[in-house]
Protein backbone atom coordinates (compact mmCIF):
# COMPACT_ATOMS: atom_id res chain seq x y z
CA UNK A 1 0.00 0.00 0.00
CA UNK A 2 1.83 2.99 -1.18
CA UNK A 3 1.90 6.04 1.11
CA UNK A 4 1.08 9.25 -1.04
CA UNK A 5 0.89 12.10 2.36
CA UNK A 6 3.11 14.65 2.48
CA UNK A 7 2.17 15.31 5.91
CA UNK A 8 1.29 13.51 8.95
CA UNK A 9 -1.14 16.59 10.68
CA UNK A 10 -3.49 13.72 12.53
CA UNK A 11 -5.16 10.50 12.53
CA UNK A 12 -8.47 11.55 11.97
CA UNK A 13 -8.29 11.75 8.12
CA UNK A 14 -5.66 8.01 7.59
CA UNK A 15 -7.25 4.90 5.92
CA UNK A 16 -6.79 2.27 8.44
CA UNK A 17 -4.25 1.07 5.75
CA UNK A 18 -2.19 3.98 6.13
CA UNK A 19 -1.85 3.39 9.33
CA UNK A 20 -0.64 0.02 9.05
CA UNK A 21 1.78 1.19 6.27
CA UNK A 22 3.26 3.25 9.34
CA UNK A 23 3.23 0.00 11.59
CA UNK A 24 5.25 -1.87 9.13
CA UNK A 25 7.30 0.78 7.73
CA UNK A 26 8.33 1.07 11.78
CA UNK A 27 8.87 -2.39 12.60
CA UNK A 28 12.01 -2.52 9.84
CA UNK A 29 12.79 0.93 11.51
CA UNK A 30 12.99 -0.42 14.89
CA UNK A 31 15.46 -3.42 13.58
CA UNK A 32 18.12 -0.36 12.89
CA UNK A 33 18.07 0.87 16.23
CA UNK A 34 18.57 -2.72 17.78
CA UNK A 35 22.24 -3.06 15.45
CA UNK A 36 25.53 -1.74 16.26
CA UNK A 37 25.33 1.05 13.16
CA UNK A 38 22.02 2.97 13.98
CA UNK A 39 21.95 5.32 11.67
CA UNK A 40 20.47 5.16 8.29
CA UNK A 41 21.31 7.57 4.98
CA UNK A 42 17.69 7.86 4.37
CA UNK A 43 17.09 11.94 4.86
CA UNK A 44 20.89 12.60 3.99
CA UNK A 45 20.45 16.29 2.81
CA UNK A 46 17.31 16.75 4.34
CA UNK A 47 16.78 19.63 6.92
CA UNK A 48 14.57 19.18 9.89
CA UNK A 49 13.44 22.26 12.10
CA UNK A 50 11.40 20.71 15.09
CA UNK A 51 9.69 23.79 16.33
CA UNK A 52 8.25 23.48 19.81
CA UNK A 53 6.42 26.61 20.77
CA UNK A 54 4.60 24.07 23.55
CA UNK A 55 7.70 22.75 25.77
CA UNK A 56 8.39 19.12 25.39
CA UNK A 57 11.25 17.03 26.14
CA UNK A 58 10.51 13.52 25.38
CA UNK A 59 8.75 14.00 22.34
CA UNK A 60 11.26 16.25 21.32
CA UNK A 61 14.28 14.09 22.43
CA UNK A 62 12.20 11.17 20.88
CA UNK A 63 11.91 12.89 17.27
CA UNK A 64 15.66 14.63 17.16
CA UNK A 65 17.09 11.12 18.11
CA UNK A 66 14.82 9.62 14.88
CA UNK A 67 16.10 12.26 12.80
CA UNK A 68 19.32 11.96 13.43
CA UNK A 69 19.34 8.27 12.83
CA UNK A 70 18.09 8.89 9.85
CA UNK A 71 21.01 11.24 8.88
CA UNK A 72 18.79 14.93 8.53
CA UNK A 73 20.34 18.07 9.37
CA UNK A 74 18.32 19.32 12.35
CA UNK A 75 17.76 22.80 13.86
CA UNK A 76 15.71 22.89 17.26
CA UNK A 77 13.21 26.24 17.63
CA UNK A 78 11.63 26.40 20.85
CA UNK A 79 9.33 29.32 22.42
CA UNK A 80 11.46 30.17 25.55
CA UNK A 81 14.05 31.19 23.12
CA UNK A 82 12.33 32.42 20.01
CA UNK A 83 11.28 35.51 18.16
CA UNK A 84 7.66 34.14 18.87
CA UNK A 85 8.10 35.99 22.47
CA UNK A 86 8.62 38.74 20.63
CA UNK A 87 5.22 38.85 18.99
CA UNK A 88 6.03 37.15 15.72
CA UNK A 89 3.12 35.31 13.89
CA UNK A 90 3.02 31.62 13.63
CA UNK A 91 2.62 32.50 10.40
CA UNK A 92 5.76 34.67 9.53
CA UNK A 93 7.76 32.30 12.15
CA UNK A 94 6.93 29.66 9.80
CA UNK A 95 8.20 31.29 6.59
CA UNK A 96 11.41 33.05 7.85
CA UNK A 97 11.88 28.65 8.78
CA UNK A 98 11.13 27.85 5.02
CA UNK A 99 13.25 30.70 3.75
CA UNK A 100 16.03 28.57 5.50
CA UNK A 101 15.07 25.94 2.83
CA UNK A 102 13.60 23.23 5.27
CA UNK A 103 12.24 20.56 3.75
CA UNK A 104 10.48 18.90 7.27
CA UNK A 105 8.34 20.52 10.18
CA UNK A 106 7.61 19.01 13.25
CA UNK A 107 5.37 21.44 15.11
CA UNK A 108 4.26 20.77 18.93
CA UNK A 109 1.96 23.72 19.56
CA UNK A 110 -0.74 24.89 22.26
CA UNK A 111 -3.23 25.58 19.32
CA UNK A 112 -5.71 23.05 18.10
CA UNK A 113 -5.11 22.96 14.34
CA UNK A 114 -1.51 25.08 14.23
CA UNK A 115 0.24 22.42 12.11
CA UNK A 116 -2.73 22.13 9.57
CA UNK A 117 -2.49 26.02 9.20
CA UNK A 118 1.33 25.50 8.75
CA UNK A 119 0.59 22.92 6.34
CA UNK A 120 -1.41 25.48 4.13
CA UNK A 121 1.28 28.27 3.92
CA UNK A 122 4.63 26.69 3.77
CA UNK A 123 5.79 24.27 1.16
CA UNK A 124 7.88 21.75 3.98
CA UNK A 125 6.03 18.61 5.02
CA UNK A 126 4.48 19.12 8.00
CA UNK A 127 4.55 16.47 11.17
CA UNK A 128 1.94 16.97 14.17
CA UNK A 129 3.59 16.82 17.28
CA UNK A 130 1.07 17.43 19.05
CA UNK A 131 -1.45 20.16 19.15
CA UNK A 132 -3.71 21.80 21.87
CA UNK A 133 -6.20 18.87 22.92
CA UNK A 134 -6.59 18.24 19.43
CA UNK A 135 -4.15 15.33 18.38
CA UNK A 136 -1.20 13.85 19.36
CA UNK A 137 -0.51 11.33 15.71
CA UNK A 138 3.19 9.68 16.42
CA UNK A 139 1.86 8.74 20.25
CA UNK A 140 -1.28 6.97 18.79
CA UNK A 141 1.15 5.13 16.34
CA UNK A 142 3.77 4.44 18.74
CA UNK A 143 1.34 2.79 21.16
CA UNK A 144 -0.83 1.33 18.30
CA UNK A 145 2.69 -0.16 17.55
CA UNK A 146 3.01 -1.79 20.65
CA UNK A 147 -0.06 -3.15 20.96
CA UNK A 148 0.02 -4.96 17.48
CA UNK A 149 3.41 -6.12 18.50
CA UNK A 150 2.86 -7.68 22.22
CA UNK A 151 -0.55 -8.58 21.48
CA UNK A 152 -0.61 -9.65 17.35
CA UNK A 153 -3.22 -7.55 16.27
CA UNK A 154 -5.31 -4.64 17.23
CA UNK A 155 -8.79 -6.24 16.36
CA UNK A 156 -11.41 -7.33 18.80
CA UNK A 157 -9.24 -6.22 21.55
CA UNK A 158 -10.53 -3.88 24.54
CA UNK A 159 -8.53 -1.05 25.44
CA UNK A 160 -9.26 0.87 28.16
CA UNK A 161 -8.08 4.71 27.99
CA UNK A 162 -8.19 5.85 31.75
CA UNK A 163 -7.71 9.39 33.24
CA UNK A 164 -8.09 12.80 31.47
CA UNK A 165 -9.77 11.76 28.36
CA UNK A 166 -11.36 15.52 27.95
CA UNK A 167 -7.91 17.02 27.65
CA UNK A 168 -5.86 15.15 26.30
CA UNK A 169 -4.87 15.23 22.69
CA UNK A 170 -3.21 11.40 23.16
CA UNK A 171 -7.34 10.03 23.83
CA UNK A 172 -7.93 11.59 20.83
CA UNK A 173 -5.56 10.55 18.06
CA UNK A 174 -5.92 7.09 19.89
CA UNK A 175 -9.17 6.57 19.86
CA UNK A 176 -8.89 7.29 16.38
CA UNK A 177 -6.27 4.95 15.38
CA UNK A 178 -7.88 2.14 17.66
CA UNK A 179 -11.26 2.04 16.31
CA UNK A 180 -10.22 2.24 12.52
CA UNK A 181 -8.37 -0.63 13.53
CA UNK A 182 -11.03 -3.02 15.23
CA UNK A 183 -10.49 -2.25 18.62
CA UNK A 184 -13.13 -1.58 21.26
CA UNK A 185 -12.36 1.39 22.98
CA UNK A 186 -13.54 1.98 26.52
CA UNK A 187 -12.68 5.49 28.35
CA UNK A 188 -13.19 6.24 31.86
CA UNK A 189 -12.62 8.67 34.54
CA UNK A 190 -13.89 11.36 36.85
CA UNK A 191 -16.98 12.19 34.93
CA UNK A 192 -16.14 16.17 34.31
CA UNK A 193 -13.23 15.08 32.39
CA UNK A 194 -14.77 12.22 30.04
CA UNK A 195 -17.64 13.76 28.52
CA UNK A 196 -20.69 11.29 26.95
CA UNK A 197 -19.75 13.31 23.57
CA UNK A 198 -16.80 10.49 23.37
CA UNK A 199 -19.27 7.97 22.63
CA UNK A 200 -19.79 9.44 18.93
CA UNK A 201 -16.11 8.28 18.20
CA UNK A 202 -17.52 4.72 18.73
CA UNK A 203 -16.20 4.55 22.22
CA UNK A 204 -17.58 3.47 25.42
CA UNK A 205 -17.41 5.38 28.16
CA UNK A 206 -18.11 4.48 32.11
CA UNK A 207 -17.27 6.18 35.05
CA UNK A 208 -17.07 2.82 37.21
CA UNK A 209 -12.99 2.22 37.07
CA UNK A 210 -13.96 -1.46 38.08
CA UNK A 211 -16.16 -1.82 34.72
CA UNK A 212 -13.86 -0.15 33.30
CA UNK A 213 -10.53 -2.73 33.76
CA UNK A 214 -12.20 -6.23 34.02
CA UNK A 215 -12.28 -7.23 30.35
CA UNK A 216 -9.60 -4.75 29.32
CA UNK A 217 -6.64 -6.21 27.23
CA UNK A 218 -4.71 -3.20 27.49
CA UNK A 219 -4.80 -0.15 29.57
CA UNK A 220 -3.64 3.36 29.03
CA UNK A 221 -3.25 5.79 31.77
CA UNK A 222 -3.17 9.11 30.99
CA UNK A 223 -1.41 12.26 32.73
CA UNK A 224 -3.72 14.30 34.70
CA UNK A 225 -2.89 17.68 32.66
CA UNK A 226 -3.04 20.13 35.24
CA UNK A 227 -1.59 22.66 32.86
CA UNK A 228 -4.26 22.82 30.55
CA UNK A 229 -7.38 22.47 33.50
CA UNK A 230 -9.10 25.70 33.66
CA UNK A 231 -10.52 25.59 36.92
CA UNK A 232 -10.44 22.36 39.25
CA UNK A 233 -12.15 19.32 37.45
CA UNK A 234 -11.83 16.96 40.68
CA UNK A 235 -11.68 17.56 44.47
CA UNK A 236 -7.92 16.81 44.98
CA UNK A 237 -5.27 14.05 43.41
CA UNK A 238 -5.62 11.88 46.94
CA UNK A 239 -9.18 11.59 45.60
CA UNK A 240 -8.63 11.09 42.31
CA UNK A 241 -5.55 8.50 43.06
CA UNK A 242 -8.28 6.46 45.68
CA UNK A 243 -10.73 6.51 42.53
CA UNK A 244 -9.11 5.77 39.46
CA UNK A 245 -5.54 5.53 40.22
CA UNK A 246 -4.24 1.62 39.03
CA UNK A 247 -3.02 0.31 41.99
CA UNK A 248 -2.10 -3.38 42.89
CA UNK A 249 -5.72 -4.59 44.29
CA UNK A 250 -7.18 -3.07 41.48
CA UNK A 251 -4.92 -4.75 38.89
CA UNK A 252 -5.90 -7.91 40.46
CA UNK A 253 -9.11 -7.87 38.96
CA UNK A 254 -7.73 -7.22 35.68
CA UNK A 255 -7.26 -9.89 33.26
CA UNK A 256 -3.84 -11.67 34.03
CA UNK A 257 -2.61 -11.12 30.42
CA UNK A 258 -3.71 -6.80 30.42
CA UNK A 259 -0.87 -4.99 29.49
CA UNK A 260 -0.63 -1.30 31.14
CA UNK A 261 0.56 1.58 29.54
CA UNK A 262 1.31 5.19 29.93
CA UNK A 263 2.42 8.00 27.51
CA UNK A 264 4.64 9.60 30.33
CA UNK A 265 5.55 11.65 31.99
CA UNK A 266 3.91 9.42 35.05
CA UNK A 267 2.86 10.50 38.18
CA UNK A 268 4.02 7.75 40.22
CA UNK A 269 1.07 7.64 43.31
CA UNK A 270 -1.56 9.60 41.04
CA UNK A 271 -3.01 7.73 38.21
CA UNK A 272 -0.36 5.04 38.62
CA UNK A 273 1.02 2.85 41.79
CA UNK A 274 5.07 2.92 42.03
CA UNK A 275 5.55 -1.07 41.40
CA UNK A 276 2.98 -1.30 38.97
CA UNK A 277 4.80 1.45 36.80
CA UNK A 278 8.02 -1.16 37.26
CA UNK A 279 6.15 -4.38 37.06
CA UNK A 280 6.74 -6.93 33.85
CA UNK A 281 3.10 -6.35 32.77
CA UNK A 282 4.32 -2.36 32.18
CA UNK A 283 5.15 -1.17 28.71
CA UNK A 284 5.92 2.54 29.28
CA UNK A 285 9.88 1.92 28.33
CA UNK A 286 8.73 0.21 25.78
CA UNK A 287 6.35 2.61 24.04
CA UNK A 288 9.88 4.92 24.22
CA UNK A 289 11.44 2.50 22.14
CA UNK A 290 9.10 2.38 19.55
CA UNK A 291 8.31 5.97 19.64
CA UNK A 292 11.80 6.16 17.92
CA UNK A 293 10.69 3.32 15.14
CA UNK A 294 7.64 4.88 14.35
CA UNK A 295 9.18 8.86 14.02
CA UNK A 296 11.41 7.22 11.54
CA UNK A 297 9.07 5.31 9.63
CA UNK A 298 6.54 8.82 9.40
CA UNK A 299 9.78 10.90 8.47
CA UNK A 300 10.86 8.39 5.93
CA UNK A 301 6.70 7.82 4.50
CA UNK A 302 6.18 11.50 4.12
CA UNK A 303 9.85 12.08 2.47
CA UNK A 304 8.62 10.09 -0.07
CA UNK A 305 7.60 11.56 -3.40
CA UNK A 306 4.00 11.24 -5.79
CA UNK A 307 3.23 8.39 -8.28
CA UNK A 308 4.14 4.88 -8.22
CA UNK A 309 6.77 2.98 -6.07
CA UNK A 310 10.02 2.08 -7.37
CA UNK A 311 9.31 -1.43 -9.32
CA UNK A 312 12.76 -1.88 -11.04
CA UNK A 313 16.23 -2.62 -9.94
CA UNK B 1 -0.10 -4.93 -24.47
CA UNK B 2 1.66 -7.99 -26.86
CA UNK B 3 1.88 -11.13 -24.52
CA UNK B 4 4.68 -11.60 -22.54
CA UNK B 5 7.76 -13.18 -23.46
CA UNK B 6 8.89 -15.98 -21.51
CA UNK B 7 13.00 -15.75 -20.89
CA UNK B 8 13.73 -18.71 -18.25
CA UNK B 9 11.08 -21.44 -17.18
CA UNK B 10 11.17 -23.49 -14.75
CA UNK B 11 13.86 -25.85 -15.24
CA UNK B 12 15.76 -23.26 -17.05
CA UNK B 13 15.69 -21.33 -13.48
CA UNK B 14 16.92 -24.76 -11.96
CA UNK B 15 19.93 -25.00 -14.27
CA UNK B 16 21.10 -21.44 -13.91
CA UNK B 17 21.24 -21.62 -9.94
CA UNK B 18 23.15 -25.32 -10.23
CA UNK B 19 25.79 -23.35 -12.46
CA UNK B 20 25.85 -20.29 -10.66
CA UNK B 21 26.41 -22.34 -7.09
CA UNK B 22 29.34 -24.75 -8.66
CA UNK B 23 30.85 -20.76 -10.26
CA UNK B 24 30.63 -19.51 -6.94
CA UNK B 25 32.58 -23.05 -5.52
CA UNK B 26 35.10 -22.95 -8.10
CA UNK B 27 35.68 -19.05 -7.31
CA UNK B 28 35.87 -19.63 -3.09
CA UNK B 29 37.89 -22.45 -2.15
CA UNK B 30 37.63 -21.29 1.35
CA UNK B 31 34.33 -22.58 1.56
CA UNK B 32 33.78 -21.67 5.07
CA UNK B 33 34.31 -18.03 4.68
CA UNK B 34 31.61 -17.68 2.19
CA UNK B 35 27.82 -16.40 3.59
CA UNK B 36 24.86 -15.34 1.07
CA UNK B 37 22.76 -12.46 1.81
CA UNK B 38 19.31 -11.83 -0.36
CA UNK B 39 18.16 -8.61 -2.14
CA UNK B 40 14.87 -8.03 -0.90
CA UNK B 41 12.47 -9.12 -2.08
CA UNK B 42 13.24 -11.96 -5.43
CA UNK B 43 16.85 -11.70 -3.94
CA UNK B 44 15.98 -13.64 -0.44
CA UNK B 45 14.23 -17.24 -2.16
CA UNK B 46 17.01 -17.04 -4.69
CA UNK B 47 19.91 -16.81 -1.74
CA UNK B 48 17.93 -19.78 0.01
CA UNK B 49 18.40 -21.63 -3.07
CA UNK B 50 21.42 -21.22 -3.64
CA UNK B 51 22.82 -21.95 0.01
CA UNK B 52 21.21 -25.52 -0.13
CA UNK B 53 23.40 -25.94 -3.45
CA UNK B 54 26.19 -24.77 -2.17
CA UNK B 55 25.45 -26.86 1.37
CA UNK B 56 25.26 -30.29 -1.16
CA UNK B 57 28.35 -29.41 -2.85
CA UNK B 58 30.54 -28.53 0.09
CA UNK B 59 28.93 -30.43 2.43
CA UNK B 60 28.28 -27.76 5.36
CA UNK B 61 25.93 -25.87 5.76
CA UNK B 62 26.11 -21.85 3.96
CA UNK B 63 24.73 -18.88 6.32
CA UNK B 64 21.76 -16.82 4.72
CA UNK B 65 20.83 -13.75 5.37
CA UNK B 66 18.41 -10.48 3.69
CA UNK B 67 18.84 -7.25 3.11
CA UNK B 68 16.30 -4.49 2.32
CA UNK B 69 18.42 -1.39 0.54
CA UNK B 70 14.93 1.25 0.84
CA UNK B 71 16.89 3.20 3.07
CA UNK B 72 19.74 3.45 1.69
CA UNK B 73 18.22 3.98 -1.99
CA UNK B 74 19.13 7.40 -4.16
CA UNK B 75 15.63 8.30 -5.27
CA UNK B 76 13.48 8.37 -1.88
CA UNK B 77 11.99 11.37 -2.51
CA UNK B 78 11.50 10.78 -6.52
CA UNK B 79 8.97 7.85 -5.88
CA UNK B 80 6.28 6.80 -3.22
CA UNK B 81 8.28 5.52 -0.02
CA UNK B 82 9.05 2.20 -0.73
CA UNK B 83 7.88 -0.69 1.09
CA UNK B 84 10.42 -1.76 3.56
CA UNK B 85 11.46 -5.71 4.48
CA UNK B 86 13.50 -6.74 7.06
CA UNK B 87 17.06 -7.10 7.15
CA UNK B 88 18.70 -10.10 8.72
CA UNK B 89 21.95 -11.00 8.83
CA UNK B 90 22.07 -13.19 12.14
CA UNK B 91 26.00 -13.56 12.21
CA UNK B 92 28.86 -11.55 11.68
CA UNK B 93 29.92 -10.24 7.89
CA UNK B 94 33.34 -9.04 8.89
CA UNK B 95 36.10 -11.34 7.04
CA UNK B 96 33.48 -13.22 5.05
CA UNK B 97 32.99 -13.24 1.35
CA UNK B 98 29.65 -11.96 1.20
CA UNK B 99 27.81 -13.04 -2.45
CA UNK B 100 24.92 -10.87 -2.23
CA UNK B 101 21.74 -12.20 -4.56
CA UNK B 102 19.54 -10.22 -6.86
CA UNK B 103 17.01 -11.28 -9.15
CA UNK B 104 17.56 -8.79 -12.05
CA UNK B 105 20.86 -6.42 -12.82
CA UNK B 106 19.46 -3.16 -14.50
CA UNK B 107 20.68 0.16 -13.33
CA UNK B 108 23.37 -1.48 -10.29
CA UNK B 109 21.75 1.11 -8.03
CA UNK B 110 20.40 -1.19 -5.98
CA UNK B 111 23.33 -2.90 -5.50
CA UNK B 112 25.24 -0.07 -4.90
CA UNK B 113 22.33 0.74 -2.13
CA UNK B 114 22.78 -3.07 -1.00
CA UNK B 115 26.65 -2.56 -0.65
CA UNK B 116 26.53 0.47 1.66
CA UNK B 117 23.69 -1.13 3.62
CA UNK B 118 25.64 -4.31 3.93
CA UNK B 119 28.83 -1.20 5.14
CA UNK B 120 26.81 -0.79 8.59
CA UNK B 121 27.08 -4.76 9.65
CA UNK B 122 30.60 -4.85 9.20
CA UNK B 123 33.51 -5.13 7.05
CA UNK B 124 33.68 -7.80 4.51
CA UNK B 125 36.83 -9.16 3.40
CA UNK B 126 34.82 -9.26 -0.16
CA UNK B 127 31.34 -8.86 -1.57
CA UNK B 128 31.04 -11.03 -4.95
CA UNK B 129 27.74 -10.58 -6.97
CA UNK B 130 25.04 -13.09 -8.09
CA UNK B 131 22.29 -12.24 -10.56
CA UNK B 132 19.90 -14.84 -12.21
CA UNK B 133 19.78 -11.96 -15.45
CA UNK B 134 21.58 -8.91 -16.44
CA UNK B 135 19.17 -7.18 -18.33
CA UNK B 136 21.93 -4.27 -19.37
CA UNK B 137 21.68 -0.40 -18.79
CA UNK B 138 24.55 0.32 -16.23
CA UNK B 139 24.40 3.60 -14.66
CA UNK B 140 27.10 2.64 -12.31
CA UNK B 141 30.46 0.97 -12.32
CA UNK B 142 29.12 -2.65 -11.30
CA UNK B 143 29.66 -5.97 -13.01
CA UNK B 144 28.02 -9.11 -11.76
CA UNK B 145 30.71 -12.27 -11.41
CA UNK B 146 27.88 -14.35 -11.48
CA UNK B 147 24.97 -14.65 -13.47
CA UNK B 148 22.28 -16.59 -14.77
CA UNK B 149 21.52 -15.13 -18.02
CA UNK B 150 22.79 -11.82 -20.05
CA UNK B 151 19.31 -10.47 -21.97
CA UNK B 152 19.61 -7.60 -24.01
CA UNK B 153 16.40 -5.60 -23.03
CA UNK B 154 14.93 -1.92 -24.32
CA UNK B 155 14.33 0.65 -21.05
CA UNK B 156 10.82 0.50 -21.94
CA UNK B 157 10.63 -3.39 -21.39
CA UNK B 158 9.94 -5.19 -17.62
CA UNK B 159 12.04 -8.25 -16.98
CA UNK B 160 9.15 -10.18 -14.61
CA UNK B 161 11.01 -12.87 -12.23
CA UNK B 162 8.44 -15.08 -10.56
CA UNK B 163 9.52 -17.85 -8.17
CA UNK B 164 7.17 -20.28 -6.19
CA UNK B 165 7.95 -19.05 -2.97
CA UNK B 166 6.26 -15.68 -3.47
CA UNK B 167 3.40 -17.53 -5.17
CA UNK B 168 3.46 -18.03 -8.80
CA UNK B 169 5.33 -20.79 -10.88
CA UNK B 170 9.14 -20.22 -11.53
CA UNK B 171 9.36 -17.86 -14.52
CA UNK B 172 11.07 -15.27 -16.10
CA UNK B 173 9.53 -13.33 -18.82
CA UNK B 174 10.07 -9.68 -20.67
CA UNK B 175 6.91 -7.66 -20.27
CA UNK B 176 6.18 -4.40 -22.89
CA UNK B 177 5.70 -1.25 -19.99
CA UNK B 178 5.26 2.17 -20.92
CA UNK B 179 8.00 3.99 -22.29
CA UNK B 180 10.46 5.62 -19.49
Amino acid sequence: MPWNRKHLLDIESLTPDEIVTVLDTARAFKAVGERAIKKVPALRGKTVINLFVEPSTRTRISFELSEQRLSADIINFTAEASSLKKGETLRDTARNLEALNADFIVIRHSASGAPHFLARVINASVINAGDGAHEHPTQALLDTFTIREKKGKLEGLNVTILGDILYSRVARSNIWALTKLGAKVTLCGPSTLVPRVFEQMGCRVTYDVEDAIREADIINLLRIQHERQRKTMFPSLGEYSTLFGLNKERLKRTKPEALIMHPGPINRGVEIDSEIADCERSLILEQVTNGLAVRMAVLFLVNGGKGPQEIGT
Amino acid sequence: MPDPTPILNAPAIQRALTRIAHEIAERNEASSEVVLIGVQRPGVPLARRLGSLLSEIWTHPVPIGSIDVSMHRDDLDQRAAPNVQPTEIPFDVTGKTVVLVDDVLFSGRTTRAAMDALNDFGRPKRIQLAVLVDRGHRELPIKADFVGKNVPTSLNEIIAVRLTEMGGQDEVVIERGKSR
